[in-house]
């Protein structure tokens, strides 16, 4: 059975051949089935295409088939003999880059899709942006369509330079080129036989073999999702706090800090159905006792109680991601949604806006749909955020239409905050 | 549940990972909402989410009711199980009947039709009369390109419906239930479950569920490709031949849509020998509802189906 579970985004262009692509994985990691396959013959069949159009595996909307296009996120599974995959599978429109955000935000690792012909274009740049900006751990450049620059190593070194020079400029140290071409099967689940100047792991073994870290070396981060008060024959006295490591482990006999009302206690216990534990890693959905009996609700955070500490703020800085068509302007309010904790908040200035040609950052006084951006916001009530940087779960933030509920911008806390 | 021994860290496997992410979702539609319900049919996954809810929530109980919404079509095997298995954990079920909508005018049935797409109207108004604000489901993602796009929190419109263009990003595990009165959320924490997830967790934590999800003999026959059993309700036509096989269910549904395969699976180890090794997917087994179309399920989810 396969090991552990490995997150992945994918983002290209239109046209990149990436539902071909994950298609193709899916396909050769045996992860198709074979009525899935027939459905996928017969309606190439009645487009009048060659052969199946794998990408119909993944496009699963009417309006996309009908389009040919990938509208939404699809998310799609598959296990090797290695490990357990999830793969948010993003469209490559403009229009739509709201969704790679949202693919990245969970990623461990990103596949970035170009095609040989082309090269790094703007949505190339914008996707390793959004990659860059949500602190996906490992970035993949998939060069697409080698098959059509007759497998030419000049050609991919070309646009691997192109990236590198791009990614140098968003902070992304350090990325994963693999030549491929989808259609063919090159370097996708086995490796080519006609690029022998690539002597690197296929897509399909490299995501077999990274290791993400999920901030587990940072001071552990607990929001409380509730109170835990059962009050029962059996538990006539428990209590405890449920929520999930977000980030670092959590041990008994650390020392915590409970915030924003900054009383301290001590973790005695980790309790599970499954039994207690003494150590609990990042993601474990636990329940925390407390030595002390100190007030705590919904909404507060457990942090232990050592440097770097979460800050306690009325007004922070962040990168936004704007999702929605109405533009985001100075003065704006909405409910801001972090951790466990929802605070109105007003957004006091845009600072700047990040032009994704040419990755510098122009002034600007709003922000459009699918603008990256920073703004200045204060909250209503306290609230307790790490950088994004140090923390992708306490550093992370959405803006909620207050009236509607729509989820409007994906913050990331700023370092200097 | 009582506390067993502890599960070294290191030693956890995938289905931890996707334990501990239902387990959160689980808890923040306690978090978020008023009135939260979740859906059981005694099918396996609202058996392993109902089993997910009450490790979420232990020590404690699970602080809201179940619901079925009920087609009178049934397995007996499955409503046997649901009875017993919501008696013994001491929690709250409400049926909502086809049959009562269909007797009270609100839906119109047509002779020889399966009621599965008729649940629509009935699961909607039993939300409205509840006055439910987050309806739980074990749909999972895997299971079909419809749902392959659904969100965790998958936000209906006053009309139950669900508007694929027009979903709410979802981002980290920042889950958004916000909503307008009248609108409600359905929440999915089985969304990155595979059905061999499923089978796997159920091996894992011991869950019972009903018996013709092992092998077993039954008299069958074929229809559209379908192997579907002799009940009140599906009786065979001129032609068609009734032969008692070892089959078993890899879904289970209404009984007018919902077809068995060959098996001779009759333990849990087995059945996920056999869904490891599966050439055809669950769906595409055993469900006729969504043979109807290419977008079959999208149609029917947009009007707000489960």
């Amino acid at each position: 059975m396969p090991g552990s579970l490995l997150r992945v985004v994918t983002a290209g262009s239109v046209d990149d051949g990436k539902s071909t692509l994950v298609g193709r994985m899916l396909h050769d990691a045996k992860a198709v089935l074979a009525d899935q396959l027939t459905a996928v013959e017969a309606a190439s069949e009645r487009r009048g295409y060659d052969g199946a159009d794998l990408a119909l595996l993944v496009d699963g909307l009417r309006a996309e088939r009908e389009q040919g296009i990938t509208i939404d996120v699809a998310y799609r599974y598959f296990a090797t003999a290695r490990r357990t995959f999830v793969l948010a599978d993003t469209p490559g429109h403009v229009q739509y880059t709201r969704n790679t955000v949202t693919g990245a935000s969970t990623a461990d690792v990103a596949v970035i899709l170009v095609d040989a012909r082309n090269g790094v274009v703007d949505q190339t740049k914008r996707h390793a942006a959004v990659a860059a900006l949500l602190r996906v751990e490992h970035v993949v450049l998939a060069v697409n369509k080698m098959d059509l620059v007759e497998y030419s190593e000049p050609v991919f070194d070309a646009i691997v330079g192109d990236f590198a020079a791009a990614a140098a400029s968003l902070g992304l140290d350090t990325f994963t080129p693999i030549p491929v071409a989808a259609l063919a099967g090159d370097n996708v689940v086995d490796r080519s036989t006609r690029m022998d100047w690539y002597a690197g792991p296929s897509l399909l073994e490299h995501l077999e073999q990274v290791e993400p870290t999920r901030s587990a070396d940072v001071p552990a981060r607990f929001p409380v999702q509730m109170v835990m008060r059962p009050r029962t024959p059996e538990h006539p006295d428990y209590r405890g706090y449920a929520g999930r490591v977000e980030a670092g482990r959590l041990r008994v006999g650390d020392p915590i800090v409970v915030l924003p009302s900054g009383h301290t206690s001590t973790v005695i216990g980790i309790d599970t159905p499954d039994g207690s534990m003494d150590e609990a890693a990042p993601g474990r959905s636990v329940i925390v006792r407390l030595a002390d009996d100190v007030d705590i609700s919904r909404g507060d955070l457990l942090a232990v109680d050592r440097d770097p500490r979460p800050a306690i703020v009325r007004s922070l800085t962040a990168t936004v991601c704007w999702l929605t068509d109405r533009p985001l302007r100075v003065g704006d309010r909405f409910a801001l949604r972090h951790a466990t904790r929802d605070v109105p908040a007003i957004v006091d200035a845009v600072q700047s806006r990040l032009d994704i040609a040419t990755l510098k950052h122009d002034q600007s006084d709003q922000l459009e749909l699918n603008d990256i951006g920073t703004i200045r916001l204060r909250t209503a009530e306290p609230v307790t955020v790490d950088p994004y940087a140090l923390n992708r779960s306490t550093g992370a933030f959405l803006l909620v239409d207050e009236d509607g509920g729509a989820t409007v911008a994906a913050g990331m806390v700023a370092s200097d905050a | 549940m009582t506390a067993v021994a502890t599960r070294p860290v290191s030693t956890r496997s995938w289905l931890g990972d996707l334990e501990d992410e239902a387990i959160h979702i689980l808890r923040e539609v306690a978090g978020q909402f008023e009135r939260p319900v979740l859906l059981f049919s005694g099918g396996k996954d609202s058996i392993v989410m109902l089993h997910l809810a009450r490790k979420a929530f232990w020590p404690g109980r699970v602080p809201f009711p179940l619901m079925h919404v009920d087609t009178g079509h049934n397995f007996d095997e499955v409503i046997e199980f649901r009875d017993r298995h919501v008696a013994q954990l001491g929690v709250q079920l409400v049926v909502a009947s086809v049959q009562e909508s269909i007797d009270r005018g609100r839906i119109r049935e047509t002779p020889g039709q399966s009621r599965n797409p008729l649940q629509t109207v009935t699961l909607l108004d039993a939300i409205a009369a509840n006055r439910f604000d987050a309806v739980l489901g074990g749909a999972r993602r895997d299971e079909e390109k419809a749902r392959a796009k659904e969100r965790v929190f998958s936000v209906r419109d006053d009309f139950g419906q669900w508007n694929p263009r027009n979903q709410r990003p979802e981002l980290w595990d920042l889950y958004n239930g916000r909503h307008r009165p009248g609108e409600h959320v359905r929440v999915f924490p089985l969304s990155n479950w595979t059905e061999l997830d499923v089978w796997a967790y159920i091996e894992q934590e011991g869950i019972e569920v009903p018996s013709i999800y092992y092998a077993h003999e039954r008299p069958v026959f074929q229809r559209d490709g379908m192997l579907l059993a002799v009940t009140p309700w599906t009786q065979p036509r001129d032609g068609e031949v009734v032969t008692t096989e070892s089959v078993r269910y890899r879904t289970v549904g209404d009984a007018t849509c919902t077809g068995a395969i060959h098996s001779i699976a009759a333990d849990v180890s087995a059945v996920i020998v056999e869904t490891a090794a599966a050439t055809i997917s669950e769906r595409g087994a055993t469900r006729a509802d969504d043979r109807a179309s290419e977008a079959a399920m999208e149609d029917r989810k947009r009007q707000g189906y489960f």
